[in-house]
């Protein structure tokens, strides 16, 4: 009984410290960065991380969250660096004192994503505010993001360029799921719905079923990132060398072009803008 | 992982990344289900041998706490390791020790409460030999988690069961990290949003024929040692 225990003990240790020296084998020094789905998803860290390793040493581990999540990742200092694509939201991150300073990185867009037979009738146009107008007035399935992502709050931020109180006018038809983009086209493939998507998590995604894009181009579909260090006076843990070495990186001539060289099917799905001081 | 690869693919080619995450998944769940024992068993044989005021309530809570949401246990280990929270100075958060700590706690009602029914089933049958022989009560819970081991093993092969199955709490505490905190069960959650499902239909599979494979394992083991003790 005794040596029973005992040997339990043991291999509780043995697999417990083995589990402990996984990490600690990986000397490199590692910052983490809390990012959105958009960009895990659509496959843009699985390029960009290893050539930022090659080129610093530096292994960057990657959290990713909605917007909003990810943020507040960063609020309790458990990321060196966020990485999102909501301003209005990285705004406040930095005006609370959350963020240093925020850096434009890179756009893409949003598109309104919908069933190839269209029943809004909104095939081909560039005016997602009328699109969104068609669905809300025709009742058509809508699913929506509800998660606090960047998406999200792109979304709504439309529903009020379109003229319509979301808050008030959802019905059966507004779907919000409260997860990922990925989660959200599964959701709009299954029940033919309309849904807003970032470009990239589109093209990458794999299960379009009877999906299309069918609203693209209006100028309010723009969506920019920005990366901020998380504030070391804030948080003293914060790995402020490392972290600003990544964020130099990304707006770095270097960074920008392995951010311009993504392609999923030959399609760009990420522009780099770090030197547009309007971004 | 390479695009357009079948789960079937990868396990025949030995994928260097499904075997870290297949690794990294046993490794989590085989540490916590032995934590959870070495608390979760000396726990119920205590509840099962001894008389105390509130004793039916404890054993209703246990068993409560067996329903534990996954997502609940992550979300409060997630708050305790956050660098803002009281443990936040052990730098635990997003690594694979935080998922250990994670499963253990869910892990350790189940197999508690399922150690207390077996102990306490067999208690009755000794209870009047061992009293007799005035065994003292170290030897006795000895005698009885010595004589009970092999209906134990399938308390923890249910804690096992959960541990591995479970995705709600890992993927909160450990963050999904590619090469670091993906396991089984986060990578098929990650590819299902990713939409290749085919791919995350393979990887559950493997993680079927893996608990399989583990199940098996302590069935032989348990009939050979049967054979021995006779």
């Amino acid at each position: 009984m005794k040596i029973h225990r005992r040997s339990l003990a043991l291999m509780a240790i043995a697999v417990l410290s083995s589990a402990a020296a996984a990490p600690a084998l990986a000397q490199a020094p590692s910052i983490l960065v809390a990012s959105t789905t958009s960009t895990q998803d659509s496959g843009l860290f699985g390029h960009l991380l290893p050539l930022f390793k090659a080129a610093t040493g530096i292994e960057v581990k990657v959290v990713a969250l909605g917007t909003g999540q990810a943020l507040d990742v960063g609020r309790r200092g458990d990321a060196d660096v966020v990485f999102v694509h909501a301003r209005s939201e990285e705004e406040k991150f930095q005006a609370e004192g959350f963020g240093v300073r925020r850096h434009p990185v890179m756009y893409n867009d949003f598109v309104l994503i919908g069933p190839k037979s269209d029943p809004a009738g909104v095939q081909g146009s560039t005016d997602i505010a009328a699109a969104l107008r068609a669905i809300k007035d025709r009742k058509l399935p809508f699913v929506s993001r509800g998660d606090r992502s960047g998406t999200h709050v792109a979304e709504l931020r439309l529903w009020k360029d379109a003229g319509v109180d979301i808050a008030a006018d959802k019905g059966d038809w507004y779907k919000a799921i409260g997860q990922g983009m990925g989660a959200a086209l599964n959701t709009a493939a299954a029940a033919n719905a309309y849904l807003l998507a970032d470009r990239g998590t589109w093209l990458a995604f794999r299960n379009k079923a009877d999906l299309a894009i069918v609203v693209q181009g209006d100028k309010r579909l723009f969506n920019q990132y920005g990366v901020m260090l998380v504030n070391p006076a804030r948080h003293p843990t914060v790995k402020k060398e490392a972290g600003q070495r990544f964020i130099d990186w990304l707006v770095s001539p270097q960074g920008q072009r392995a951010i311009a060289d993504y392609k999923v099917g030959g399609e760009p799905l990420f522009f780099p803008n770090a030197g547009d001081p309007n971004a | 992982m390479p695009d357009n690869a079948s789960a079937l693919q990868l396990v025949l080619s030995g994928d260097p990344a499904l075997f870290s995450i297949v690794l990294l998944a046993m490794i989590v769940s085989l540490s916590a289900v032995l934590l959870a024992a070495l608390i979760g068993v000396p726990l119920g044989a205590l509840i099962a041998l001894t008389s105390f005021r509130g004793r039916d309530g404890a054993i209703v809570l246990l068993n409560t706490l067996m329903g534990l949401p996954p997502v609940v246990i992550g979300l409060l280990v997630y708050l305790a390791l956050s660098r803002s929270g009281p443990l936040g100075a052990w730098g635990l958060l997003f690594t694979p020790q935080a998922m250990v700590i994670a499963q253990t706690i869910l892990v350790a009602p189940i197999i508690a409460a399922l150690s207390r029914q077996t102990i306490e089933d067999l208690w009755l049958e000794y209870r009047d030999e061992l009293t007799a022989m005035n065994v003292p009560w170290p030897g006795r819970v000895g005698t009885l988690i010595w004589d009970a081991r092999f209906s134990l093993i399938t308390a923890l092969l249910a804690g096992f069961g959960r541990a591995a199955a479970e995705v709600g709490a890992v993927i909160i505490v450990g963050g999904n990290i590619e090469g670091h905190t993906r396991t089984m069960t986060t990578a098929i959650a990650l590819e299902t949003s990713k939409g290749d499902l085919p791919l995350a239909i393979g990887l559950g599979i493997v993680l079927m024929a893996i608990v399989l494979m583990v199940n098996a394992l302590a069935w032989v083991v348990r009939r050979a040692a049967e054979r021995v003790a006779g």
